[in-house]
């Protein structure tokens, strides 16, 4: 019988929240362990590029082994089988790990709305696209039309011109005074200033604001996007379509540990912690805010789990300011409706098992439509789908089941009672 | 003057659903009343095997009387309902259960069904990724495969079609003597009332003998060709029988989408809705047993649902003999989504006073239902 590894704390994710939460964590001595899905440490964010690890993962990586953090690299928690314990599918298979404190810090996740067009092969999400390109897409002289909501466009639309792509318009649906109000009011974030001001040198002349893709064409991949501002449409040759709109929490495993959703956000108190004791929650999940205000909600985190309440108590003013950025953001970026119209009964709303709109519209809810047309039951269980339908709709999602990710039978063949208590 | 039914059916589920389409064959005004979506309760946790079963002679006349409805309607069907004929491959995992598949082959065909032994190298034929030396099997060629919930609503769609009405959103509180009443306290009237609440039938008739008995199910993504027929182990009627707390049988499905589904297990746990992790590892064992290579195959989702059990593992479906008004036609286990027409025909056949196809005393509701 394979005796239980228990820590004082679980991280699980190691984007901005999960490492700032290991690291506040592990520095006072904890035994700490910290779970990702990915090759590295970093999350999307610091994710580094093939063949290379950046300066900032591997400042990160040490830093965790000096603290004598576990990491848990390219594992994925399937299941919460009892209290206290997560289950792991990774390279040495099944695993289980026991917590005192677990901390999620598990994400978000790019927003699709369906238009015709977006399954079509080399259309995908913003930071999809940067994904592949840090895994060695090469998109030089390739032409990418980026296109979407918030910041990530711009920072994007950069990274790509670096990597040698053309990218011949950027459509931020946001309307122009809203973005110059959202900008104006950088003023008081010295930090994001910055990062403005280089990414608009590069961009400004590609940035089309109130504009939106209304449909992409090609016949065996994308080759162009019809596009719409001011009332009337445009065409724009591209072989690459990058467009997603913002970020979606993922709250399937709180939701999976009982942790109350509140507005499809994972319900924290002043401390991070969620409806379930001793399991906190920062970053994406607690609503959509970025990276800084994901570090400081990691280390509030890391650091209440570990009893240094009044250490973390220091960080609220942080947090407050950054809530106030957030919630900013929010307003800059605001969906507009035209975007949940674009669907034409042909489109494809679920990927996985290639449910369209105009089969969709005859049901009341996400439950009814999955029973009678298995919208959301494939691989993704409704990952991709479900918020988009939760847009076009309405529809709330119904409950998580194990496993929260696809993996082997096997991996479900491992009896809770080996677990030793 | 307030509307007086001929006919109410209580339950959406795909029982519930059959009554409703032959009801409204013969009954001009017919009522079927859901309180959440049609066939989402044991309909969405079904296997949607349509199959003749040799549990007993009323079982084995039930199911085939069923199957020939289900092969009428065939033709008619929605594609999305993927009626597919898989046969089902009832494998033998020794030499002594090996030994019985003769007999359930004569017992098959003296019934007028086709029933083939395969020995151990044509059943590996027949399925390359079952283990290697089993001693082999019987194929029934004749059962086939649907998806219960698609059924269910066209089974509805068909009868609204012919006049019959839905009320959906609205719980029944109260049943009896012609009377439902719902949850907005409005009491409708009907010359009879069919109880289909499956699983929940002794809440509205109370006395009932049924239990719930849980069954986990776990689907993988796809793999069209992995297997080819629905497999089942030989000791699964043995499985069923165990009416002790908990008993595992392989039973593997090929879904039209390639997917394969995988049971079955029983449990008397009460309606806990909770997933059994040491259950789940269980059925995988046993899968593995039969299918040695399945375990690397990805799963997507695992869940729960609730069989309606009587003692007798017969349905109930008939009238109350102190309230003939009230039609019972609950209790149908595992076999639901095979039954569900045949139990329509009857409960027609009991509404309009006609005789029916099979005899019908195996499945009376006994009089241990306390007034």
């Amino acid at each position: 019988m394979p005796e239980l590894d228990r820590f004082d704390v679980v991280v699980v994710g190691a984007g901005p929240a999960g490492l700032a939460a290991a690291n506040a964590a592990a520095g006072f001595g904890a035994r700490v362990a910290l779970i990702d899905e990915n090759e590295l440490p970093g999350g999307q964010i610091y994710r580094a590029s093939r063949g290379s690890i950046s300066a900032s993962v591997r400042e990160v990586i040490e830093d965790l082994s000096k603290k004598s953090v576990v990491r848990f690299d390219g594992s994925t928690v399937f299941e919460a089988p009892s209290d206290g314990v997560l289950r792991l599918w990774g390279p040495r298979g099944t695993q289980d790990i026991g917590y005192r404190s677990l901390v999620l810090a598990v994400g978000g996740r790019e927003l699709f709305l369906p238009f015709p067009g977006w399954t079509l092969p080399n259309a995908m999400g913003i930071g999809g696209l940067q994904a592949l390109v840090k895994a060695g897409l090469d998109v030089r002289e390739k032409r990418v039309v980026v296109a979407g909501t918030g910041p990530l466009l711009l920072a994007v639309g950069a990274y790509l011109l670096e990597h040698g792509a053309r990218v011949p318009i950027i459509l931020e649906q946001a309307p122009l005074k809203d973005l110059a109000l959202f900008g104006a009011g950088l003023v008081r974030y010295p930090a994001k200033i910055g990062q403005g001001i280089s990414l608009g040198r590069h961009i400004a002349t590609r940035l089309r604001a109130g504009a939106w893709v209304e449909r992409a064409e090609g016949s065996r991949a994308v080759e162009s996007v019809t596009w719409r501002k001011g009332g009337k449409s445009f065409q724009t040759e591209c072989d690459f379509l990058a467009c997603a709109y913002g970020f979606v929490p993922n709250v399937e495993l709180p939701q999976l540990l009982g942790c109350e959703i509140q507005d499809g956000f994972v319900k924290v108190d002043d401390q991070q912690l969620t409806s379930v004791k001793g399991v906190f929650c920062a970053g994406e999940p607690t609503g959509i805010g970025g990276v800084d205000l994901s570090q400081v909600e990691g280390r509030i985190a890391g650091l209440v789990a570990i009893g240094q309440d009044d250490q973390a108590e220091a960080l609220f003013g942080k947090r407050e300011s950054w809530k106030r950025f957030a919630r900013s953001m929010d307003r800059a970026f605001a969906l507009r409706h035209e975007l949940m119209e674009l669907s034409t009964p042909d489109t494809i709303v679920c990927r996985c098992e290639d449910v369209r709109a105009g089969d969709l519209v005859a049901w009341e809810s996400s439950r009814t439509a999955k029973l009678q047309t298995r919208c959301g039951m494939g691989p993704c269980q409704g990952r991709i789908c479900g918020p988009a339908t939760q847009k076009l709709f309405g529809w709330t999602q119904g409950s998580v089941r194990p496993p929260l990710s696809p993996v082997p039978l096997s991996a479900l063949g491992r009896p809770l009672d080996e677990i030793e208590n | 003057m307030t509307e007086v039914f001929d006919g109410i059916v209580v339950g959406g589920g795909i029982v519930g659903c059959a009554c409703a389409y032959y009801l409204s064959e013969r009954f001009p005004k017919v009522l079927l009343i859901e309180k959440g979506p049609v066939g989402g309760g044991s309909t969405a946790a079904g296997m949607g095997h349509v199959v003749v079963m040799d549990d007993s002679r009323a079982q084995f006349a039930l199911t085939q009387y069923s199957q020939q409805l289900w092969n009428e309607l065939f033709p008619q069907l929605e594609p999305s309902c993927e009626p597919r004929s898989t046969g089902t491959l009832w494998v033998a995992a020794d030499e002594e259960e090996f030994s019985h598949v003769d007999g359930k082959r004569k017992l098959y065909e003296s019934n007028g069904l086709r029933a083939e032994v395969l020995d151990t190298k044509a059943i590996r034929e027949a399925e390359p990724h079952l283990r290697e030396g089993l001693p082999g099997g019987l194929l029934i060629p004749g059962d086939s495969v649907i998806y219960p919930m698609t059924a269910a609503a066209w089974l509805l769609d068909q009868a609204r079609l012919r006049g019959a009405k839905l009320l959906q959103g609205r719980a029944v509180v109260k049943m009896g003597q012609g009377k439902t009443t719902l949850d907005d306290g409005t009491t409708l009237d009907a010359h009879f009332v069919v109880n289909a609440t499956g699983d929940r039938a002794q809440t509205l008739t109370p006395g009932l003998p049924i239990t719930p008995r849980k069954g986990h199910l776990i689907i993988t993504d796809r793999y069209p060709g992995y297997v080819r027929h629905q497999l089942v182990e030989l000791g699964y009627l043995k499985s069923a029988h165990e009416m002790s707390n908990e008993s595992v049988a392989f039973n593997a499905q090929p879904r039209a989408t390639g997917q394969i589904l995988l049971g079955s297990s029983r449990q008397f746990v009460g309606w806990d809705p909770g997933i059994d992790r040491n259950l789940i590892a269980k059925m995988v064992a046993r899968a593995t047993e039969y299918l040695p290579g399945i375990g690397s195959l990805s799963v997507i989702r695992t869940w729960v649902g609730f069989r309606a059990t009587t003692p007798n593992s017969l349905p109930l479906i008939g009238s109350l003999q102190h309230d003939p008004a009230t039609l019972v036609a609950a209790g149908h286990e595992g076999l639901g989504i095979t039954t569900s027409l045949a139990t329509g025909k009857l409960i027609a056949d009991i509404a309009s006073g006609v005789e029916s196809k099979i005899d019908r005393n195996p499945f009376a509701v006994s009089v241990e239902v306390k007034s």
